[in-house]
């Protein structure tokens, strides 16, 4: 275990290095959503009810998927280029590798957080600290179950890379619409409530909401928690898998 | 230090089995200098991947610095060092960066790895470029910096693959430099893949080559042409008359005006191969030694020349 944690470290501060000596990119990076909730946020005003409270847990979701499935492209670039496989050769324990990679995404992740209730407060939204205390908390469990598994993806696709652009691209909006984050599937046709059922990302999405809500004992909370841990299991032991069976 | 047997590695490929490594049965000793040598897509590099825990062996056995590359990878990795095929750096971070990750890697305490970042850097020339991006530096500069992360710990083995390929002549001999010096230093031992024959044969004290997946010969690189290809004496006489004569008289084979003649030590059999010819009157227009190159002995085993780089699938 305490391998497992000073390895962790070593791999985060690893990623993180560059961002530290030139924090630009990072800054842009946290940024981001900001756009996104103030372009969308003020169109759904009043279209569903208090849009900040329902609108901010769908962006955040949003961007736990698009960070981790980030981190897979820099893997991949490690991979074709053998900085990857120079890290394979060292006792480094190797579920610290798939999560100290994300633990980078989760950390821009948190900052997001933060910057978005802040700019949100003022325009009406309501503050429950627990909640979103164990919503950050899940969606880190989340982060990291995407994170391995873009990471699977990567070793798939090496050398050439092409499967890996393929897969994250149409992966990425189907289950984010089917998720509900943008737009609610409540008026949906039968079929895609269907298809919204057996996404994973929707049960986060519920729960996201309803943490955000404070309200703490909403089955969904279960569910999203499930649905996290299930992704984060998944994805670790795929990640440990491909690197056990070779690079 | 190492110890295969029956190590194969078969790889499906399009529902098709390839057994890139055939029943490999291998034993190197503490402080020995070994090379694989042998064409493209021989089984050098899935070799040296199967010994370092990069891919794990369809079957057989190897024992890696004691350990057991199946049941105890982690064992291995701790005691071996790896410089692969292409940059181990990567391109997003400093150079000294990743000697000091390398180092925490590999267990080091923060400090205890940023004092070895620094001395390898030292070592290797480095120092200059300690905060430059890889992608800035020159090849030999790059593959100092992979040379600097495989021995972070100070390993007692350590592999490289292919480690000159692709320098300019002046990194290549400066590469060997360091190596030759480390070797020197600590009796480490260095276990490389190399298609350069020169290299292998100056450079090593044991070559191994391998093709199609098989060790065909091991050895010196002296026993290896002298038992399989052995020295040549090369004439050539005025007319295609006295090469025949030649020939008749003291064996080899003719081409033209040229007579080539084995022997087991070319340099001592001359003056006397020269005296027959010319007490039977057959006038030698020159005359020379050639001492054969570890191409000729793949070419006796295979039939083919390392050089050729068409390899039978």
């Amino acid at each position: 275990m305490m391998t497992f944690l000073r390895d962790t470290r070593t791999v985060f501060s690893r990623e993180f290095a560059p961002a530290r000596r030139d924090p630009t990119g990072l800054l842009f990076e946290m940024g981001q959503p900001l756009l996104f909730l103030f372009l969308f946020g003020s169109l759904l005003d009043g279209a569903v009810g208090s849009s900040w409270q329902w609108f901010v847990p769908g962006i955040l979701v949003m961007m736990c998927l698009t960070g981790p499935m980030g981190a897979g492209y820099t893997l991949l670039v490690e991979l074709i280029g053998g900085s990857m496989e120079r890290l394979l050769v060292t006792p480094l324990n190797r579920t610290a590798m798939l999560v100290g990679r994300t633990l980078k995404d989760m950390l821009v992740l948190l900052t997001q957080t933060v910057l978005i209730i802040l700019l949100a407060l003022p325009l009406g939204f309501q503050l429950y600290p627990v909640g979103i205390l164990l919503a950050v908390a899940q969606l880190v469990v989340f982060g990291v179950g995407l994170g391995a598994l873009s990471f699977v993806l990567a070793i798939k696709s090496a050398p050439g890379g092409t499967l890996f652009y393929i897969v994250s691209q149409s992966i990425l909006f189907p289950l984010l619409l089917l998720s509900g984050v943008l737009l609610p599937l409540d008026t949906a046709p039968g079929w895609l409530r269907v298809a919204g059922q057996v996404n994973p990302v929707t049960y986060i999405v519920d729960a996201q909401r309803a943490l955000f809500a404070g309200d703490l004992v909403n089955p969904s909370v279960l569910y999203g928690t499930a649905a996290a841990c299930g992704v984060a299991a998944l994805g670790l032991y795929l990640g440990n898998r491909a690197m056990r069976r070779g690079v | 230090m190492i110890h295969t047997r029956g190590l194969t590695r078969v790889f499906k490929v399009k529902k098709q089995s390839v057994e890139a490594v055939r029943g490999l049965d291998l034993d190197v000793e503490a402080g020995q200098l070994v090379a694989f040598l042998g064409p493209n897509g021989a089984g050098k590099s899935t070799t040296l991947r199967m010994l370092t825990t990069l891919l794990p062996p369809t079957s057989g056995q190897a024992m890696v610095a004691g350990r057991d590359v199946a049941r105890d990878p982690a064992g291995v990795r701790a005691r071996i060092g790896y410089v692969g095929q292409q940059n181990g750096a990567g391109e997003n971070f400093r150079v000294r960066d990743e000697l000091v990750t390398q180092g925490r890697c590999y267990g080091l305490t923060v400090r205890q790895a940023n004092a070895r970042a620094d001395e390898l850097l030292d070592l290797l020339d480095l120092k200059p470029l300690a905060k430059r991006l890889p992608g800035t530096l020159s090849g030999g500069q790059r593959r100092r910096l992979d040379i600097a992360l495989g021995l972070i710990h100070r390993p007692d083995l350590l592999f490289l693959d292919e480690p000159s390929t692709g320098l300019d002549p002046k990194s290549r001999a400066d590469i060997w430099r360091h190596i030759l010096r480390l070797r020197e230093a600590y009796g480490t031992t260095l276990v490389l893949t190399t298609h350069y024959l020169e290299e292998a044969d100056s450079m090593a004290e044991r070559v191994v080559i391998i093709d199609n997946g098989r060790i065909i010969a091991d050895g010196t690189a002296e026993q290896l042409k002298n038992d399989l290809a052995g020295d040549h004496i090369s004439i050539t006489t005025t007319t295609e008359q006295d090469a025949a004569r030649a020939v008749a008289l003291a064996g080899g084979t003719a081409e033209g005006t040229t007579v080539r003649v084995k022997v087991p030590n070319a340099a001592a059999a001359l003056p006397d191969h020269l005296r027959t010819l010319d007490g039977s009157g057959i006038k030698v227009a020159t005359a020379e030694t050639i001492r054969p190159t570890l191409d000729d002995v793949f070419l006796t085993l295979t039939g083919r020349s390392l050089t050729d780089d068409d390899i039978p699938a």
